[in-house]
């Protein structure tokens, strides 16, 4: 009996032990003690690096915090992320994107920066214009401070375009309307080389035999087309939503738009473009890199792997002009948050502005990956890409000449994607007409209606 | 799986001689606590990580929950949306075409290794080499497919081109998508499921197929009329655990095409994972789940009893 009694404490004691493995961890600081230990998340492996280096630098000056970095790709990343939020254990500070913030404030995760920032007295105008401004919440909270920026080029082979007798100069200066497609259509059917090689703007172009495209496909950009065609649709004087940010009224249902999408799609049809159903599988860069597309459209934060193609030079253009006359490029900022949930507020905030100090960014500036969003450290990163050998002027072009549009902040981001995307892709692979967009926005406004 | 076989369930040679009466009871409930203790840790997993949970998710699939905030009693409007929601219907259209076909090939696959494993293939390493897809992880078995099948740079359209056929969009046109998908997963599963066929056919004894061949019966009619009857337990078994599985897919869709093209693979797991995960909708994902549930719970039902799976002609 004595040995069953035994045994049954012992059992006992492993469940107790098991349960209790979820719990507990580090014990908390009170607030307003800047130590301890703090996490920091962020995405984008190419930029670790340099934030290991802010991290040292940051224990340097602060001895009682230390940083820990975990870097997650972008797909584990959110889920994780609000995996975390709930079961409590979510990062102290973490990388935030615009199209991801306003379910977190909605949700109260998000700690508020506005007393940091006048207490600390971070001077708002050093960062490039809106980007700070891009994270206040309807509330007039403060959801984060700014970390870098992004803009979109034409990645292009020059190869291909030397070959093609086109040059440098012809490439920064194309311009396009969603009728005809100007000299850009042009360009990229000139670039398009089928089988036997000849050229899809002479006769006798094979466009079910292409072997190289004019213009990569990376995929239908679902409702927002970052990369894909907001630089198109943004210089027709299309907007997606009926103001920025905060909208609650999407436009898809605009003849401006859909005559953009109907003319794009259109070039997978004249093999230019691959189709839809050949892009699910290698990544657009990595095609680009194997030589079957002359073109593609990326952000600048694909500059790194563009430029790293064994026997492939890349060159940079700007965006086309569109029928206003002026180019039009996505302005997203991203920037670093606290998490409302942290058990050190206190040393959260002196890194987050740390990170958000030129002492930070220039660092990574120099590491010439990403742009900052200071304006002074935006300039060494520029000077760090050329040292490199990259002129990256095509996608700083657009911050100078004001041809930014701000990437479309709203509630619902998740639902509107869940929606559009099998929208645009049934647009995009030729089973259904662009006008069938109108459709799907009604289903987007209702999710605003609720 | 042997067991499921044996004529003789092992416990039978346990039973101790018979006791008188009181002593026979406290020993009885020794043997009861003893099994309890025993049991015990199965029991805290069951309880905690199947009981709870799926209690859990009843319970929330009657609610509007973004996992944020606490869960809202919404009553049976998640229901009603989800009879009311494309998508569902789509899915489970989706998800049906993949069990057929996944099922159909990985069955018949099966059966014919397993035949080859009996009667030809009797070394060890060819055995253990029909096993080895399975012993790769799910996850690194997609990738593997999604990057040989790749349309511009998969090494299999570069021999479909080189052959001069036009190249196929395996995971990216809406035909070929799904069939795919049920491909890779047969590639992966059919060894094992031959294996458990296989240990089935091995419990035939070897005297019925001796009074078969001399009663003059051809190959053909001995498979159809000895093997395949006296191999129904166990096949039962096999078709009620890979089709539980096969409506389950999930991660090859997920590492592959994540639903699309269009909606052509949103399969119902992953259907319910975006639902999820993806847009905060954690009660109607509950709602879709609780579905899912019931589904298999008849599926795995009708199979037993059509099949008789918990009856053998051996007896």
């Amino acid at each position: 009996m004595k040995k069953f009694l035994g045994a049954v404490a012992a059992a006992a004691a492993i469940a107790i032990s098991l349960s209790a493995c979820g719990g507990g961890g580090s014990t908390p600081t009170t607030a307003g003690e800047a130590k301890g230990e703090i996490n920091y998340w962020l995405w984008d492996s190419n930029q670790l690096p340099a934030y290991k280096e802010c991290a040292a630098n940051f224990t340097k000056a602060n001895p009682d915090i230390k940083v820990k970095i975990t870097q997650r790709g972008w797909g584990d990343y959110w889920t994780t992320l609000t995996n975390g939020f709930v079961a409590g254990n979510a990062p102290d500070v973490f990388a935030n994107h615009l199209s991801k913030y306003p379910e977190h404030a909605a949700k109260k995760q998000l700690l508020d920066l506005n007393e940091a920032v006048e207490k600390d007295g971070i001077k708002l105008d050093i960062y490039n214009e809106g980007l700070a401004d891009l994270w206040i919440g309807q509330d007039g909270k403060r959801n984060g401070l700014p970390k870098d920026w992004d803009t979109v080029g034409l990645f292009y082979n020059t190869a291909m375009t030397d070959a093609a007798g086109i040059t440098a100069e012809q490439m920064a200066s194309l311009d396009w309307n969603p009728q005809d497609g100007g000299s850009y259509e042009k360009t990229i059917a000139h670039l398009s080389v089928d089988k036997m090689g000849v050229r899809g703007d002479e006769p006798g172009f094979d466009k079910n035999n292409v072997a190289v495209y004019g213009l990569g496909l990376e995929n239908s950009g679902t409702g927002q087309g970052q990369t894909q065609w907001s630089f198109l649709t943004g210089t027709t004087g299309w907007t997606h939503t009926d103001k920025n940010p905060w909208g609650t009224k999407f436009n898809y249902d605009d003849s401006k738009f859909q005559e953009t999408i109907k003319w794009w799609a259109g070039l997978a049809n004249k093999g230019y473009m691959p189709k839809l159903e050949t892009t699910v599988g290698a990544s657009v860069a990595d095609n680009f890199g194997a030589g079957k597309a002359a073109i593609n459209t990326n952000g600048s934060w694909m500059i790194g792997q563009y430029s790293s193609y064994k026997g492939i030079k890349a060159g940079i253009a700007p965006t086309p002009v569109g029928p206003e006359g002026k180019r039009a490029s996505m302005f997203n900022g991203l920037a670093d948050s606290v998490w409302a949930g942290t058990k050190n507020p206190a040393a959260s905030v002196k890194w987050v502005e740390y990170l958000a100090s030129a002492d930070c960014q220039d660092v990574v500036a120099s590491k010439g990956v990403v742009f900052p969003a200071i304006k002074s450290s935006s300039e060494k990163a520029a000077a760090a890409f050329e040292a490199k050998g990259i002129d990256v002027s095509a996608f700083t072009t657009h911050v100078t000449d004001g041809t930014t549009i701000l990437f479309p902040i709203t509630d619902n981001s998740a639902k509107v994607d869940g929606l559009m995307g099998p929208a645009m892709d049934a647009v995009m692979s030729g089973k259904k007409d662009a006008g069938t967009l109108s459709e799907a926005n009604e289903k987007v406004n209702a999710l605003f209606k609720k | 799986m042997m067991t499921t076989l044996t004529k003789h369930p092992p416990a039978a040679a346990h039973k101790a001689p018979q006791r008188p009466g009181r002593g026979r009871r406290m020993a009885k409930l020794r043997d009861v606590r003893i099994a309890l203790l025993f049991i015990l840790p199965a029991m805290i997993g069951l309880v905690a990580f199947c009981l709870v949970p799926t209690i859990r998710g009843v319970y929330l699939s009657f609610t509007e929950y973004s996992i944020l905030g606490e869960p809202e009693w919404i009553g049976v409007d998640n229901y009603t949306a989800i009879f009311q929601d494309e998508l569902f219907w789509n899915a489970m259209a989706v998800t049906l075409q993949y069990v057929g076909i996944n099922i159909g090939l990985q069955t018949v696959i099966a059966l014919g290794l397993a035949l080859l494993m009996h009667r030809v293939a009797k070394s060890t390493f060819v055995r253990g080499a029909l096993l080895l897809p399975f012993f790769v992880a799910n996850v690194v078995v997609a990738l593997l497919w999604f990057w040989m099948l790749d349309y511009q740079l998969g090494i299999v359209n570069e021999i479909i081109s080189w052959l001069g056929l036009p190249r196929i969009a395996f995971f990216g046109s809406e035909q070929w998508a799904i069939p795919t998908i049920a491909f890779v997963n047969v590639w992966k599963h059919m060894g094992y499921t031959a294996l458990l066929i296989f240990a089935g056919l091995q419990a035939i004894p070897h005297h019925v197929y001796e009074v078969a061949s001399l009663d003059g019966a051809s190959h053909t009619r001995t498979f159809w009329s000895i093997t395949m009857p006296l191999l129904r337990p166990v096949l039962a078994l096999v078709m009620v655990v890979s089709v539980i599985g096969s409506f389950q897919v999930f991660d090859t869709v997920s590492i592959t095409t994540g639903g699309g093209p269009i909606n052509a693979t949103r399969v119902i797991q992953m259907y319910i994972y975006q639902k999820a995960f993806g847009e905060s909708d954690f009660g109607y994902a509950s709602a879709l789940s609780v579905i899912l549930f019931v589904i298999l719970a008849l599926v795995a039902f009708i199979q037993m009893k059509f099949l008789k799976g918990n009856e053998s002609d051996l007896d």
